[in-house]
């Protein structure tokens, strides 16, 4: 299987997408001449043109909507946002439009519309370039939200996600975008709504989305070498739709959790799978479910605080140690 | 008091252009400017019957009445060819009707029924007719404007030339995402005809409050270097007649307009509207009923053609009224929706059982 990067998965998504069907388009800022902000678009406007590669004012509300308007009618726009902290100047078009639109027509309109960018912190770029709307999207039903945490997934997902006749957004994160890992060739498409266990485990469930899965798998290397706790990661790859059975499968098997959410934890991701395991699962647990999410204050931008503001892989460890 | 279009000097002046010969009208049959009255006469005696609706505690929420207006929906949406599209803001009623919604599907959705044209989950201000190029219904001020700008924009993607009738209010256009829409249009030429209602309010708040403005709201478009007109909206020939300007433009060049259509809703914002009376004086409103309405000037005009008497429309008016009496009886007779629907129409993938719409949990109800 050749080794390439998150970048590249996405890259070769877009191109592969780009290719089979002509009602696919990219538009941004910078995504066409420029090449993308991040490089995720890199040649494909040279291969593919002016018609299908877009580059757009700095008008996220405007572009957005366009894209809704484009998808309602049959075609199938990836909007690339810059950062997805710039969805909240769209927010309306998003949540309203995207999201809605389909409900209030009674079903007789769809929006097979995909919205990407990089949705993480981490990034020594202060609170306005670091927020993690995963919970705020999937909050609204219609509203699909997927989060890659590596190159495979990441081009899986951004296939389905274009594939897919609803409205998805894919959070994607910049930290990533050099990581390696192997690939499928082909057309490689990962359904939305399948979680997937990282790492087998007996001890414990760690249950994590996009770069937080990472840093689970870092902690559960470490709770084997240094304490001999047996960690399962389970990567959840897709918030709504939610694959609740992988989830509450492992915590039947291991029957602890620790929930690790880069979202803030006031009505995070991680919220929602405590209450999901305590009311299908509660008879199963031996400790009560834990959470590790960003520290509760808008990202921090001084370097040496931001990585502890994070989860990390200490702070996963101190709490599976907790209740093991 | 604000400026109301009596005292507005008339672009027209004093050699006023006989819109009626201009070739968009010339071959009007009198079958079609019947039918104009017909449609106006239709969408006024539907919302009457909706108000009634409304006063008798049947209906709830916002019920945004069009009365006074009737002659932009008409005059406008009766240009559409295949490859036209309309989309609008919530007050909506007008437009639906025009573009060959019937009075039942949309007095059901009034009463929340499951036989309403979105099957009770839109309202009044969320009608939407995809078959017949019609995109809504839309309740957030503007938030249409851009999706216009996207329909256009799947029109010349695809190679067909045609446009988007993208509606908006006078309280609308200061909306930031009106601009960038605008912006976007002029930039990549898009075909989209924008269509400003101005009815001189934006709920209580007069034009003159609420923008500032050299002479009118479209002339805005000049810094966008995009066309742009000012229409008198009682005189269903002019709207007509500069509407289809535009659209040729579109159709030929791609290139986008703004329209600024004067006109005058009679009722409150909505009927919920408590200041109805308040921002405005009743004498105002006495004087746009008796001097521009826009049905009683295109009746007398077909009457001084020679194409109606009072007889005709007498008729055609009894029609209306009895088509709207009978959407009201159908609306009431009709089920509303069941619980389990509450699920349905979210995701096109689990309406349609798809293998996207099976994995993974979509609702998370317990
Ligand atoms: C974003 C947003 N802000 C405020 C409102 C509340 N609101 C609904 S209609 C309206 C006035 C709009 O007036 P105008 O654009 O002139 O349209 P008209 O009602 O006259 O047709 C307001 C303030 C809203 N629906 N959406
Ligand atoms: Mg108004």
């Amino acid at each position: 299987m050749p080794v390439i990067t998150y970048r590249q998965a996405l890259n070769d998504a877009l191109a592969e997408e780009l290719e089979r069907d002509g009602n696919v388009f990219l538009m941004g800022e910078e995504v066409a001449e420029y090449n993308g902000a991040y490089k995720i678009t890199e040649g494909l406007w040279k291969r593919f043109g002016d018609k299908r590669v877009i580059d757009t004012p700095i008008s996220e509300a405007g572009f957005i909507g366009l894209g809704v308007g484009a998808a309602m009618m049959g075609l199938r726009p990836v909007m690339e946002l810059m950062f997805w902290s710039f969805a909240y100047v769209a927010y309306d078009q998003i949540i309203n439009n995207a999201g809605c639109v389909r409900y209030m027509s009674g079903g007789l309109i769809n929006c097979p519309l995909v919205i990407r960018g990089p949705a993480n912190g981490g990034t020594n770029v202060g609170a306005t370039h670091s927020h993690t709307p995963e919970n705020f999207l999937a909050n609204t039903p219609g509203l699909k939200v997927v989060c890659p945490a590596t190159p495979a997934d990441a081009k899986g997902l951004m296939k389905a996600a274009i594939r897919d006749n609803d409205p998805v957004c894919v959070m994607e994160n910049t930290l990533l975008y050099g990581d390696q890992g192997e690939v499928p060739e082909g057309d490689y498409v990962i359904p939305i709504g399948v979680a997937d266990v990282k790492r087998e485990g007996t001890d414990v469930s760690l249950i994590a989305h996009g770069r937080a899965v990472l840093t689970c798998l870092a902690a559960a290397h470490r709770l084997h070498e240094e304490f001999n706790i047996s960690a399962e990661v389970v990567d959840l790859r897709s918030i709504r739709p939610l694959d609740e059975q992988t989830v509450l499968d492992s915590v039947r098997k291991t029957h602890r959790a620790v929930l690790v959410d880069e979202n803030k934890p006031f009505c995070g991701v991680s919220s929602q799978i405590a209450t999901m395991i305590q009311e299908h699962a509660f008879d199963d647990l031996d400790a009560p479910v834990q959470r590790v999410c960003s520290l509760d204050a808008p990202a921090i931008y001084s370097p040496a605080l931001e990585t502890q503001q994070l989860p990390t892989a200490d702070r996963i460890i101190q709490k599976v140690l907790a209740i093991s | 008091m604000s400026v109301t279009r009596a005292e507005k000097p008339k672009k027209t002046g004093k050699n006023p252009v006989d819109y009626a010969k201009a070739p968009i009208n010339a071959d009007l049959t009198p079958e079609q400017k019947l039918g104009f009255l017909a449609d106006m006469l239709r969408i006024r005696r539907f919302e009457q019957a909706s108000l009634k609706l409304y006063q008798q505690g049947k209906m709830g929420g916002f019920l945004h009445l069009y009365i006074g207006q009737e002659s932009v929906a008409v005059g406008t949406l009766a240009l559409m060819g295949e490859n036209d599209h309309a989309i609008t803001a919530y007050r909506d009623h007008g437009h639906a009707l025009v573009v060959g919604m019937s009075m039942n599907e949309c007095m059901a959705e009034l009463l929340g029924k499951a036989t309403g044209c979105s099957k009770g989950k839109g309202g009044s201000m969320h009608f939407f007719a995809p078959d017949k190029n019609f995109w809504g219904g839309h309740g957030i001020v503007a938030g249409q404007t851009p999706l216009g700008l996207g329909i256009a924009f799947a029109l010349k993607y695809k190679g067909l030339k045609g446009c988007c009738l993208t509606y908006l209010g006078d309280g609308a256009v200061n909306q930031g995402v009106f601009h960038e829409s605008l912006n976007i249009a002029a930039l990549w030429d898009v075909p989209v005809v924008y269509i400003i209602e101005n009815n001189q309010y934006s709920m209580g708040t007069s034009l003159a409050r609420s923008s500032a403005i050299k002479s009118c709201l479209a002339e805005r478009a000049t810094g966008y270097d995009m066309d742009w007109d000012i229409v008198n909206g009682e005189n269903l020939y002019e709207v007509r007649a500069k509407t289809w300007d535009a659209m040729q433009r579109a159709h030929e060049k791609c290139r986008p307009a703004i329209l600024e259509i004067d006109t005058y809703r009679y009722y409150g914002h909505s009927v919920a509207d408590a200041n109805a009376k308040k921002y405005r004086k009743p004498e105002e409103i006495e004087f746009y009923k008796q001097n521009h309405d826009p049905i009683t000037l295109w009746e007398n005009r077909l009457k001084e053609e020679g194409i109606a008497d009072e007889a005709v429309i007498k008729k055609l008016d009894d029609a209306a009224k009895k088509e709207a009496a009978a959407s009201v009886q159908f609306a009431e007779d009709s089920p509303f929706p069941e619980l389990e629907s509450v699920f349905d129409d979210i995701y096109y993938e689990v309406d349609m059982g798809t293998e996207s719409g099976k994995t993974g949990r979509h609702f998370f109800n317990d």
